[in-house]
């Protein structure tokens, strides 16, 4: 095999296509692999846009800085601060390039890109196209790497699924292990740097907003291969999500964005349609707990809010669902917000434009994944450019980008971050990528010259591993565990945790580790077996979800998408640290260890969001204070 | 009228087979419906209870999927004859014959196994027909052309497309041995060419389907537009790329190029 620098991306979603697109860019070809066409990735569903300061904004007094504050705070300071820095002063760069790509950014009458509001910040400076800004952005992507690919610059691997990553005995990663999911065809390919953009792990909860390939299966298996993961417990939670048999479908926030409001029958089982209960009788519980953000505060407050009113019996009917209106709004606005609006009318039969529509909180991201490190630029105010450890993981070669990277979103995600965050990691720390293969210092061998009985070791295991699992002529199915493992997920941490359920759940997750040692496929073929891809990734989502507990447990504080009803506080002291969770392999379970963050930047302060309980309570001290 | 009280099952009959050329059979599995249930949901039960209604234990049925919100474009199939996504196909208003819901794969491309077809035919097609901008690099060089409202909005239904292949399925012209390009390429090349750099590329777009398998070739059934489930205004592209050609091919003659 020639001996040329080569990337194997797997992922092919904004951050692994943005990736790509860098690398090739650079000159070094790629190899990208994915469980699907490429343009059908998950990122399609993103819906209300994508945030950096603009013009318009910085006239009004935001700026990048304010934007990375946000961040920040909307993460409760768990994540690092240099890389967000970087992440949010690049973001206007970022939108001038999609722009060029050819985004069909919304316009305003005069042809500038137009605003709208979003959660977590008071000023306009999120970019949309429509309600399925993803979509936009992917597509613009996968056309930019079209043009790569009929250039012969990157080679694609659609339909194939990763299994390991290849590990030389230097701790290197030095290529993967795949397996067309047609073919069953197995084989290692050799690359000299591998980048993960395999996105969340919402299938390990049964229903989220979640594409059905979002298993978390490929960052598990990096996990027991030695890559450390970060805060996996920070999982968010959206506040509206149409629930379904199949999956909960997202209801963007670009819907409370353009001026939709949250509310409940004031009477608590108050049975009149929605239009029949007068102004008067409706409780409006986030414009009236926090009259600064109102129904656009962070995502992790809001589905409290609404889980925590639904719990004390205001939700319509009585049940688990409240309204988000947005019929008030003149019919302009709710053609920007088309796209979506058609998805809850095809699901659900009522037209939300005239109706208000019935929704409730549905697991949506995952803030935490595989851990990553960098290189801070002196005084910390960003990341050097181009240095081979950005956004790398504790494994030489292998990077994080996208969800599945810690990185950027702390304890809570900001809506429309994640576009960013996946687009930011791809073209900046994609040259960090082309520069470690191409300077070839930390390889004592280069992918090429490794001999070719390292790669057959990796294939040789996962091809023992499917061996076992269609000989297994156990009792179990896999859906069943799943389903179990979904449901106890869900049950125990989401919205609310606590100690004694996240331990009963923990127990069970172990028993169904055990029931399925014992499993038994309905499909022992070898052609496009469907069933030996979903029951192998069962085993490793029963992984990950361990740690997500573990994490969950460990953790006895409140922080973010984080609520233990024991420990309903922030406590920074000791819990202002990154949850750093490593396999241990020879127990089968993960250990936790804690890491600092530092605050060059910001320093560490309250996170209200000026809730009024909270401030009437000050200016109680206050009052108390001057009168003494 | 007296409402009859809605059944508690339904029978899927499915079309299935090993791949393209395999010889296919139908199976027929019985699954309880549940409220607002859609056809994802009742694959997701045949996958987890692979018996048929013979009581027959069979392999699982294999399908594509996603998204799950109509927005991937994977899990297209034909649904009672008629080709659509299955995620937004509610199993309650699609019952035939009181309790029956046929799946078939798309037609058009060649099956993988059982409801999967292999459609990189559409992602070959917007290759050839250099479906991209024709950006400088990924360098920060400022923001793109302005556009207005107007060539925002004709664009942004354009570029909804998901690549689905509903429109080709239902075109009686796009078969699975010839070369015609359909709907789907005629879209695509209208929103590249109405975008201001895009356009650098309009002629060498144009050529491709000035060649067989083109634009001339389309019977203009308008089959394609009553199936798109994005509503693209699938005609209107056909309509000014049968303009533009003529045009393009006038210059060209006139230019001395073949």
């Amino acid at each position: 095999m020639a001996d040329h620098p080569r990337v194997i991306v797997v992922g092919g979603g904004l951050a692994g296509l943005a990736a790509t697109v860098r690398v090739a860019e650079a000159g070094v070809p790629v190899d990208l692999f994915s469980m699907v066409p490429v343009k059908r990735s998950h990122s399609v569903c993103a819906q209300g846009g994508i945030n950096a300061c603009n013009t318009v904004a910085r006239q009004q007094g935001y700026s990048e800085w304010q934007h990375m504050d946000e961040t920040l705070l909307g993460g409760d300071f768990l994540n690092h601060q240099p890389p967000v820095f970087e992440m949010t002063h690049w973001a206007p760069k970022i939108i001038d390039l999609l722009d060029r790509m050819g985004v069909p950014f919304n316009r305003t009458k005069e042809g500038f890109r137009d605003l709208r509001l979003f959660g977590g910040s008071i000023f306009k400076r999120t970019h949309f196209a429509g309600a399925s800004t993803g979509q936009q952005l992917l597509y613009a992507l996968d056309e930019q790497t079209r043009r790569y690919e009929a250039e012969g610059k990157v080679n694609k691997h659609e339909f194939w699924e990763f299994l390991w990553p290849v590990i030389d005995d230097n701790g290197h990663c030095k290529g993967i292990v795949a397996q067309d999911m047609r073919t069953m065809e197995m084989k290692a390919l050799r690359a000299d740097a591998v980048v993960m953009a395999t996105g969340g792990c919402g299938m390990l909860y049964g229903k989220s907003t979640m594409s059905v390939i979002c298993t978390g299966g490929a960052a598990s298996r990096c996990y027991q291969a030695g890559a450390w993961l970060g805060n996996p417990e920070m999982i968010q939670v959206h506040p509206t999500a149409i629930p379904g048999e199949d999956k909960c479908r997202l209801m963007s926030e670009s819907a409370r964005g353009e001026g939709g409001r949250v509310w409940v029958p004031r009477k608590k089982g108050d049975d009149r349609k929605p239009a029949d209960i007068p102004e008067d009788e409706r409780w409006y519980f986030l414009e009236e707990k926090y009259p600064k953000y109102g129904n656009l505060v962070p995502r992790d407050i809001a589905t409290r809010e609404i889980f925590f009113v639904c719990q004390d019996g205001y939700g319509i009917s009585g049940g688990n669902m409240v309204y988000l209106d947005i019929t008030h709004l003149p019919m302009e606005t709710k053609n920007k917000l088309a796209a979506i609006l058609e998805i809850y009318e095809k699901f659900t039969g009522d037209d939300p434009r005239f109706t208000p529509m019935k929704i409730f909180p549905a697991v949506h991201y995952s803030m935490g994944g595989l851990y990553s490190t960098y290189t801070a630029v002196d005084d910390a105010r960003g990341m050097v450019s181009g240095a081979h450890n950005n956004m790398m993981t504790n494994i030489p070669g292998l990077y994080a980008f996208g969800e599945v990277n810690y990185a950027y979103h702390g304890a809570t995600r900001l809506g429309a971050n994640a576009l960013l965050s996946c687009i930011f990691d791809g073209l900046f720390c994609g040259l960090s990528v082309a520069n470690y293969v191409r300077d070839g210092v930390a390889h004592e061998q280069s992918a090429g010259q490794a001999p070719d009985s390292l790669f057959q070791k990796y294939v040789d295991q996962e091809q023992a591993k499917v061996e076992r699992l269609i000989a297994n002529d156990g009792q179990n199915n896999p859906y069943e565990i799943w389903r179990e493992m979904g449901e106890e997920m869900i049950a125990s941490a989401t919205v609310v945790k606590t100690e004694d359920r996240l331990n009963q759940a923990y127990t069970k997750i172990n028993e169904l580790k055990e029931q399925f040692k014992s499993i038994k496929l309905s499909d022992t073929g070898t052609w496009t077996n469907q069933n030996l891809s979903f029951s192998r990734a069962v085993g490793d989502m029963l992984k990950y979800a361990e740690t997500i507990l573990a994490g969950s447990i460990a953790r006895k504080e409140s922080r973010g998408s984080h609520y233990r009803l024991d420990y309903p506080k922030r406590i920074d002291d000791p819990f202002h640290k990154t949850t750093l969770v490593k396999y241990n392999a020879a127990e089968d379970k993960p250990e936790i260890t804690w890491e600092d963050i530092p605050l060059p930047l910001v320093p560490l302060r309250d996170r209200s969001y000026g809730k009024v309980e909270a401030a009437a309570e000050k200016d109680e001290k206050k009052e108390e204070a001057t009168s003494v | 009228m007296i409402a009859s009280s809605p059944p508690k099952t339904f029978i899927l009959k499915i079309k299935r087979s090993l791949g393209e050329g395999k010889p296919s059979h139908w199976e027929s599995f019985e699954v309880p419906i549940r409220p607002s249930m859609n056809i994802i949901s009742a694959l997701q039960y045949v996958a987890a209870n692979p018996v048929t209604t013979d009581g027959k234990n069979v392999e699982p049925v294999v399908w594509d999927a996603g998204c799950l919100e109509e927005v991937c474009g994977a899990c297209t199939m034909v649904i009672n004859g008629h080709v659509r996504q299955s995620c937004s196909c509610l199993v309650a208003e699609n019952l035939q014959d009181g309790n029956t819901i046929t799946l078939e794969p798309m037609s058009k491309f060649p099956v993988v196994r059982d409801l999967w077809v292999d459609r990189q035919r559409m992602f070959d097609n917007l290759k050839k027909i250099h479906g991209w901008v024709p950006i400088d690099g990924t360098h920060d060089l400022g923001a793109g052309p302005t556009e207005t409202q107007e060539e925002q909005e004709q664009r942004y239904a354009y570029s909804r497309c998901m690549t689905c292949g509903c429109c080709l399925e239902a075109c009686p012209q796009f078969t699975k041995d010839n070369d015609f390009k359909g709907a789907q390429v005629f879209a695509q090349i209208e929103y590249f060419n109405s975008h201001a750099t895009g356009k650098e590329l309009a002629a060498e777009r144009l050529d491709v389907i000035m060649e067989p398998g083109g634009i001339t070739d389309c019977g203009n059934s308008q089959n394609c537009v009553k199936v798109c489930p994005k509503e693209l205004p699938l005609l209107d592209a056909i309509a000014s790329l049968g303009r533009k050609t003529t045009v393009h091919a006038v210059k060209r003659f006139f230019s001395g190029k073949k």
